[in-house]
């Protein structure tokens, strides 16, 4: 095998890797990207406070959950899929970790994992619908969201619980790990497991699949794929994402709030469509959603120094997603 | 039926046309002429330019250069609608129909007859239609939904929505690539109603033997260039595919018949689904290619798609290699190294957005590329390389997306994600469809590689020609019943057709002494 791709190799010219289809897609993160910059710039230019690096690591601080939710969710979205219910879900799993950590008294090191599995529960339970019950995402996933927004008011008696007593888990999001970097641990959990799900997502049996179902479910299913059990494990993984966000707002907040979720699906998916992922599957990004993510915090901390309205900042940001999604569909060439 | 006095001055005349696509010359110098009452075949292989002609006629793309004439005037289309109104109405292979409206409605769509300006008239909208599908002799229901209609009436609905603008040249791209013979019949019969000294028809097609049954004249057309025009009566089917191809081909060898004594490598007995297929039994030997002939709708494809758990299956037992296996889905068969090629490559075959190596991929994803989860991407692209040499894939690269390709190179990738997961049984449903003469040829000689490799394989295809070149012996069938297993001596056209048309409560013996003429019975379909 190996004798044959040197070979191969050999025979090729040095232009043959590059084609159309990569260059496209590399070009077109370099465009969100570069839309970024500008953004960046402009706020840079337009308020004195925006380009320092207390504000870029507090625009760095603010992607995170947003973020973390927008990572899992790419691999539904790519999967021709919808997850309402991060948003929601994430308020849950804050309030699961507060009761595992503070109602029941577990160490965190076995609370946290705890939480994170309690949100890959709820999207093996999506999966589950999704897949073997056939109820379209969209649906299954807005029931999901309507359970997880009553149930966290229904755990937590509607009252916040505080992590105040327990010592180490604010330092989750805000302890600094790396000493003298400034860089908050939340930060750097968001950082690596996006590099893991971008790993995950190009070089593994579960990233291939992910884009195959996405691309064409039923020719998937006819060339051998199980797709009833990879769509529950997409779910399932995504899941995953919204306990570990569930355990980054609580400790990043130092409690857990149980009605704050509904909201957080949205701008998730947002940072999802605006980083290139298509909503209709089979294409998309971990380094575009993050950029995407970043587009959005970089707007909502420009807007605010810029003492622009809370109001007038979701009427921009509602403005970017339509810029975003055309000037994609523009640079594909699509009608 | 032509009109000698027209001839010289055309209905359509296209002269001279250019036209480029970024990085790709289509047309080049192109010209056409179809007379005042005929109908012109065009053919050309895949990727020949016909297609970007179609799309220069019906006012989607406009020509570089050069000029067109509709009866002598000037024919500039600036959209399809524009076209329409003009007098060029086109079908194209791929249907225009929206499958949850009714057939009135489709026909009408976009110009729904309306009260007071902006209510609908739904009874005019059905009378309309009555009366439209009642003058061109269609026995289809205006109220009918088109999604729930067999493919050749969406068919007659395309041709009735194409013919109510009442246009001056009619042209249908492969109108007959989903028909059966019964069904070619019917269509031939309106093209020939159609046709009248002031209309024409451009008919495009793969089917030479259609052809010279309804075309004057052919044009052939190769590589975005005019070729030559021929006057159908006069000219010799190689000929016209030797000026097609560019070089004559050679026609195989018909299977030296049965393989006995070769060991049976599947077995099925009384495979019953729950909507179409009763007690459908047949064995499947090691090298063998086993036809499925039948007419459209006889069950064929649902035979390959209950056996391979894509649909379930009501009853029915599955002996493989001399053990009894359950096939529950998909997975399960490619496990047992069973394979199926859907007819629908687009829909159920490709990922037509991903390259060629996750195509051919795909379905060894899990055994042959991976380890530990982790995907071995210079294995499994150098896999890719070597099964699209072996194959003649013709694609610039195997990172190319697989929707570039030809209809024939698609199909190729499919075969080629087959042969990589090492499938000893290959389904092949309607296996060069939509596929030009060339690359047809191509198929089947791999088709017959496989076998002499000791692949088993069953075909199921609409072209009695290709069932007969093809295989050792066919199953022939009606209605969801097995009629009959021919062997490869008594399997002719006639014979075949003969089966296929049994309604399966008729004795098939009683009826065989009857010897009722091929494809009589469904030729005039409700």
């Amino acid at each position: 095998m190996t004798v044959l791709k040197s070979e191969a190799d050999r025979r090729r010219p040095w232009w043959e890797g590059v084609t159309l289809a990569a260059l496209r897609s590399r070009l077109q993160q370099l465009l969100a990207f570069a839309s970024l910059i500008v953004i960046y710039t402009f706020f840079a230019f337009a308020s004195p406070y925006f380009f320092t690096y207390d504000n870029f690591i507090s625009i760095l601080y603010s992607t995170v959950v947003i973020g973390t939710l927008a990572v899992g969710t790419t691999f539904v979205i790519i999967s021709a899929g919808i997850d309402l219910s991060i948003g929601t879900g994430m308020a849950l799993c804050a309030v699961m970790s507060g009761v595992f950590i503070v109602n029941a008294g577990l160490p965190p090191a076995l609370g946290v994992p705890l939480t994170v599995l309690f949100g890959g529960f709820m999207g093996l339970v999506n999966g589950i619908n999704v897949a073997v019950l056939r109820v379209p995402p969209f649906i299954a996933t807005l029931a999901m969201m309507l359970v997880a927004e009553g149930l966290a008011l229904v755990v937590s008696d509607s009252t916040p619980i505080y992590f105040n007593d327990v010592s180490g888990y604010t330092g989750i999001s805000t302890g600094h790990l790396v000493p003298g970097l400034d860089i908050p641990n939340a930060v750097l959990v968001l950082l690596a497991v996006s590099a893991l799900s971008g790993l995950l997502l190009t070089k593994t049996v579960l990233g291939r699949y992910t884009y195959s179902i996405g691309s064409n479910e039923e020719a998937t299913a006819l060339s051998g794929v199980n797709v009833r059990r990879w769509k529950i494990a997409i779910y399932a993984f995504a899941g995953l994402f919204i306990g570990l966000a569930g355990v980054l707002i609580s400790a990043r907040l130092g409690s857990a709030q149980p009605a704050t979720g509904m909201g957080y699906e949205l701008q998730a998916i947002a940072a999802v469509v605006i980083g290139g992922t298509s909503l209709s599957g089979g294409k998309g990004s971990i380094v575009g959603t993050l950029i995407g993510a970043l587009i959005i915090s970089v707007l909502n901390n420009g807007l605010q120094i810029m003492s622009i309205p809370q109001e007038w900042q979701n009427v921009i940001l509602g403005c970017v997603i339509l810029v975003a999604v055309y000037a994609d569909r523009v640079r594909r060439g699509e009608p | 039926m032509t009109a000698a006095g027209d001839a010289a001055r055309a209905l359509l005349d296209v002269e001279g046309v250019d036209k480029s696509f970024p990085g790709v010359r289509a047309l080049h110098g192109m010209r056409l002429d179809l007379r005042h009452g005929e109908v012109l075949a065009l053919v050309g292989e895949n990727g020949a330019g016909k297609s970007t002609l179609m799309k220069l006629l019906s006012g989607i793309h406009t020509a570089d250069s050069g000029t067109f004439r509709l009866n002598g005037a000037p024919y500039h289309p600036t959209s399809p609608r524009h076209a329409l109104e003009l007098g060029i109405s086109i079908i194209h292979q791929e249907f225009n129909l929206v499958p949850d409206l009714t057939v009135a409605q489709n026909i009408y769509i976009g110009r729904e007859p309306r009260r007071a300006r902006l209510l609908l008239d739904d009874r005019r909208l059905r009378a309309d239609a009555a009366e439209l599908l009642d003058r061109l002799h269609l026995p289809l229901d205006p109220r009918a939904v088109v999604g729930e209609l067999t493919v050749a009436h969406q068919q007659m609905v395309e041709i009735a929505k194409a013919l109510s603008y009442r246009p001056r040249v009619l042209i249908m791209d492969e109108p007959t690539a989903a028909l059966n013979d019964a069904e070619v019949a019917t269509l031939h019969e309106l093209i020939r109603r159609f046709v009248r000294p002031d209309t024409g028809v451009i008919y495009i097609s793969h089917r030479m033997a259609e052809i010279k049954r309804i075309a004057d004249r052919v044009t052939v057309i190769r590589d975005g260039e005019y070729v030559a025009t021929r006057e159908v009566a006069g000219a010799e089917t190689p000929e016209i595919i030797a000026l097609m191809v560019g070089r004559a081909i050679r026609s195989g060898a018909r299977p030296e018949g049965v393989r006995e004594g070769r060991e049976v490598v599947l077995d099925v007995q009384g495979l019953s689904t729950k909507a179409l297929l009763t007690d459908v039994s047949f064995d499947l030997r090691r090298g063998e290619i086993l036809g499925f002939a039948g007419l459209m709708g006889a069950g064929r494809t649902e035979v390959a798609r209950a056996l391979v758990g894509a649909d379930p299956s009501r009853a029915g037992r599955i002996t493989l290699r001399g053990k009894e296996v359950r096939i529950g889905n998909p997975a399960d068969a490619a496990r047992l190294g069973i394979g199926y090629l859907s007819e629908d490559r687009k829909r159920f075959g490709l990922l037509l957005e991903q390259d060629v190596k996750a195509n051919v991929a795909l379905s060894a994803l899990r055994d042959r590329f991976t380890r530990a989860g982790f995907v071995r991407d210079g294995a499994l692209r150098a896999q890719a390389e070597r099964v699209a040499g072996t194959l003649r894939i013709k694609t610039p690269s195997v990172h190319q997306t697989a929707k570039h390709l030809s209809g024939g190179n698609q199909q190729k990738v499919v075969i080629a994600k087959w042969l990589v997961k090492d499938c000893d049984i290959l389904i092949f449903d309607e296996p060069t469809r939509g596929i030009d003469v060339g690359a047809k040829e191509e198929i089947y000689q791999l088709l017959n590689q496989l076998a002499a490799q000791g692949k088993s394989i069953i075909m199921i295809s609409s072209e009695l020609p290709e069932i007969l070149r093809l295989s050792h012996r066919v199953v022939v069938m009606s209605e969801g019943r097995v009629t009959r297993v021919l062997e490869a001596g008594e399997a002719t056209q006639e014979n075949i057709m003969h089966y296929a048309t049994l309604r399966p409560d008729e004795n098939p013996a009683d009826a065989a002494e009857l010897g009722l003429p091929a494809g009589e019975e469904k030729a005039g379909r409700p």
